[in-house]
């Protein structure tokens, strides 16, 4: 993985510092909360309902077992034991006090890793694809880039006061697996016709108040360029955006104004004066970074593990979880493993620091020192030899992450919710929890396949219910927390929002109304269509009828 | 009372800002808005002591044929969090090659300062009641930065080649 060099390490020890001082100004009576906000925001610091949150990056969903190591210390020293992983490859300290933040900082600096621009109106962390290097449809591996577009954004001088937040997802891969349809801008590696690395670039996707699906502006950007066309399309919008009304301030809404061939003229007419110009980078930088994500040792397998096949057959358990939780590897007798955090009773995403001292022994003894985080909330062992897998599971079994549901009705995208959010008109994870109660059957669960449940508790959509193939909003209705439940969203290739089936629901009745919505599948599907096929063949009247169905 | 801090330092401000057109111009080193020197701009030419301010809406082209003339423009910040000052200093230093002084006014306090000034700012007003002795420190918050900007290439230009990973 990327390893700082003492210029890397130089500029986060400065920000430290530099905030220590915002800090003791703000404490001392210098700066006012008006004035100390954007100042704290720009380090990813909330206040919150019940304490300051911390929101930490972990760029590109990359971590190692160190760096593991160091967030369980945070969450035991400065926090309640534990952390909170989120749908952007961060994860959130809900506890701190404000005063002891700088200190947290410096420790996070310690490993190289830092809160630098995970919120505020800036250029957030950049996020990508959580099998990077070991998924076996990769046009090129995207972690060169994340770290050159990673510097890029940190501490850009021109783009720190944008008219709103702005998110960049990159994937390398030919199957979407970072969302980036539903980003500012996402960025897609292709190759040209000449064999030549380059990108396809997609802005204005966002869900929130406004959900919209993203438009190609450029179908090839020679890698070279990458850095000067970003440039130009944050200084369109940065111009340009709307800065009038919040909820009007995200480029979407600017490129759905002017339109995106119109905003793309803009962006290429911006790019015309930058093209070539300093930001061009050179083979030598993409070399040197690419040198930071050379493949482990990885054994010369010949194919499948044979022990593995045989253990597959013979262990029902295991076989669950191997066909949930395991995924192909591009190296022959390798697996990607899932690790799941959505067990019943547990928020999902939350890890405890004991959880993450023994992953982090775990991904020594199992993935070569490193783990990923998925924006689906769930870490990632990319590198485990299938001769192991059932060792990993046992181990994993007994640290409660081996629930085998990844990508079904119980693995839910959940935001914090009114449980800890400010922002939040509803409660998100006692629905969660709710739901996984209700639907424990896991042979049931299997048979019910793929499905994306996806859970916000406002209209900001960090669970991104818009996407989900079931999404759940909580909304205010005259003080009391009410529940809107979309269908047919899908993240991904094919992404699509999600549709609202009608009136929202009490609390109480989400297990009902979901416990419906899979009787209707389960009588008209077809054979090995997932959910969300047939809600795409039947629309949403089957599934409404039956919702609203007075007698059931 | 406003604090200027131009080239690195506490200073005497000399320029007035005339924050509305005005029929008659003060005497004194003034700073008229985009529109009055759009409006007059020959007769105003004719004296020597005269800058121009632009608001975030205002399109820096327009000022293109007067960059060799102008001895100050100043871009204004209604709002610290307004941003478009930042993009506008870029193109008046990268794309219209301005050399002049180029003056960051209205919302601007210490925090801002190193963005400012990595984006073309060579002086900057600071709003009332601050102190722009502490300021000046924070013009030196970072020793440098990744980025192209209107005083450095991008580091990975500057870096000495392919550096070996790992520690």
């Amino acid at each position: 993985m990327y390893r700082y060099d003492a210029f890397d390490q130089r500029l986060v020890d400065e920000r430290v510092a530099q905030f220590r001082d915002q800090t003791r100004r703000y404490l001392a009576g210098e700066l006012t909360e008006d004035e100390f906000r954007p100042l704290r925001l720009q380090n990813g610091l909330y206040i919150q309902k019940f304490a300051p949150m911390l929101r930490v990056a972990i760029p590109y969903g990359l971590l190692s077992s160190l760096q593991l190591r160091m967030l369980a210390h945070i969450g035991r020293k400065y926090d309640k034991g534990y952390g909170h992983f989120t749908t952007r490859q961060n994860i959130q300290f809900n506890w701190p006090q404000l005063a002891e933040v700088p200190d947290i900082l410096a420790d996070l600096a310690s490993v190289e890793m830092h809160a630098i621009q995970t919120s505020g109106n800036c250029v957030r962390n950049i996020t990508s694809d959580h099998f990077a290097g070991a998924a076996g449809d990769e046009i090129v591996d995207p972690r060169p880039y994340n770290e050159l577009i990673r510097q890029w954004s940190t501490f850009h001088p021109e783009f720190a006061y944008l008219p709103r937040k702005f998110k960049i997802a990159i994937t390398g891969a030919t199957t979407d697996r970072a969302a980036i349809l539903v980003h500012d801008i996402g960025l897609q590696a292709v190759r040209s016709a000449g064999g030549d690395v380059g990108f396809r670039v997609i802005v204005g996707g966002g869900l929130g108040r406004t959900p919209i699906i993203g438009h190609v502006i450029r179908e090839f950007l020679p890698r070279a360029e990458i850095l000067n066309y970003l440039d130009a399309i944050l200084r369109v919008y940065n111009r340009f955006g709307r800065r009038d009304n919040m909820y009007k301030a995200r480029i979407k809404i600017l490129v759905k104004e002017q339109t995106p061939a119109v905003f793309a003229q803009h962006v290429e007419a911006e790019w015309e004066h930058l093209k070539g110009g300093p930001a061009t980078v050179p083979d030598e930088e993409v070399a040197r970074l690419a040198a930071h994500f050379t493949p482990p040792p990885y054994e010369n397998l010949a194919g499948d593990d044979i022990g593995f096949r045989s253990t597959v057959a013979d262990n029902r358990a295991f076989s669950n979880w191997v066909k949930r939780n395991v995924f192909p590897h591009k190296k022959p007798g390798y697996a990607i493993v899932t690790l799941s955090l959505k067990k019943t009773g547990v928020p999902p995403g939350d890890a405890t620091s004991d959880q993450m001292d023994t992953v982090a022994d775990l991904a020594d003894a199992y993935s070569f020192g490193e783990l990923t985080m998925s924006h689906e909330q769930n870490l990632i062992f990319t590198d485990v030899r299938q001769s192991q897998l059932l060792a990993l599971w046992s181990e994993l079994k007994d640290l409660g992450l081996a629930t085998p549901n990844i990508g079904l009705l119980t693995d839910i995208v959940c935001c914090p919710g009114g449980d800890f959010c400010s922002l939040a008109n509803a409660k998100s994870i006692p629905i969660a929890e709710a739901i996984q109660r209700r639907f424990d059957d896991l042979d049931y669960l299997h048979d019910l396949g793929d499905i994306d449940l996806n859970i916000s508790g406002c209209m900001n959509a960090c669970g991104h219910h818009h996407v989900g193939h079931i999404g759940i909003l909580g909304v205010d209705k005259n003080g009391s927390e009410w529940y809107q439940v979309t269908i047919g969203g899908t993240q991904g290739d094919r992404a699509a929002i999600g549709k609202v089936i009608g009136p929202s629901f009490a609390a109480h009745e989400m297990p009902d109304v979901v416990a419906r919505l899979l009787d209707v599948y389960v009588d008209l599907r077809h054979e090995d269509e997932r959910f969300v096929d047939t809600v795409r063949r039947l629309g949403i009247d089957p599934f409404k009828e039956r919702v609203y169905a007075a007698a059931y | 009372m406003p604090q200027l801090i131009k080239s690195g330092a506490v200073t005497e401000d000399r320029w007035t800002l005339l924050r509305e057109p005005a029929p008659a111009l003060p005497l004194s080193p003034v700073i008229v808005p985009l529109a009055t020197w759009l409006a007059s701009r020959a007769e105003l030419a004719a004296g020597a002591d005269v800058g121009v301010w632009l608001a975030p809406t205002d399109d820096p082209a327009l000022l293109s044929a007067d960059v060799a003339a102008l001895p100050i423009i100043a871009v204004d910040f209604p709002r610290f969090a307004d941003g478009r000052g930042y993009s506008i200093a870029r193109l008046l230093r990268d794309r219209y090659a301005y050399k002049g002084e180029l003056r960051a006014v209205g919302d601007i306090a210490r925090d801002q300062l190193y963005y400012l000034h990595q984006s073309g700012f060579d002086s900057f007003v600071l709003r009332d009641g601050k102190d722009a002795q502490d300021a000046l420190a924070s013009l030196r918050d970072f020793t440098d930065g990744y980025q192209a900007t209107a005083h450095r290439t991008p580091w990975f230009r500057r870096s000495g080649g392919v550096a070996a990973p790992g520690r």
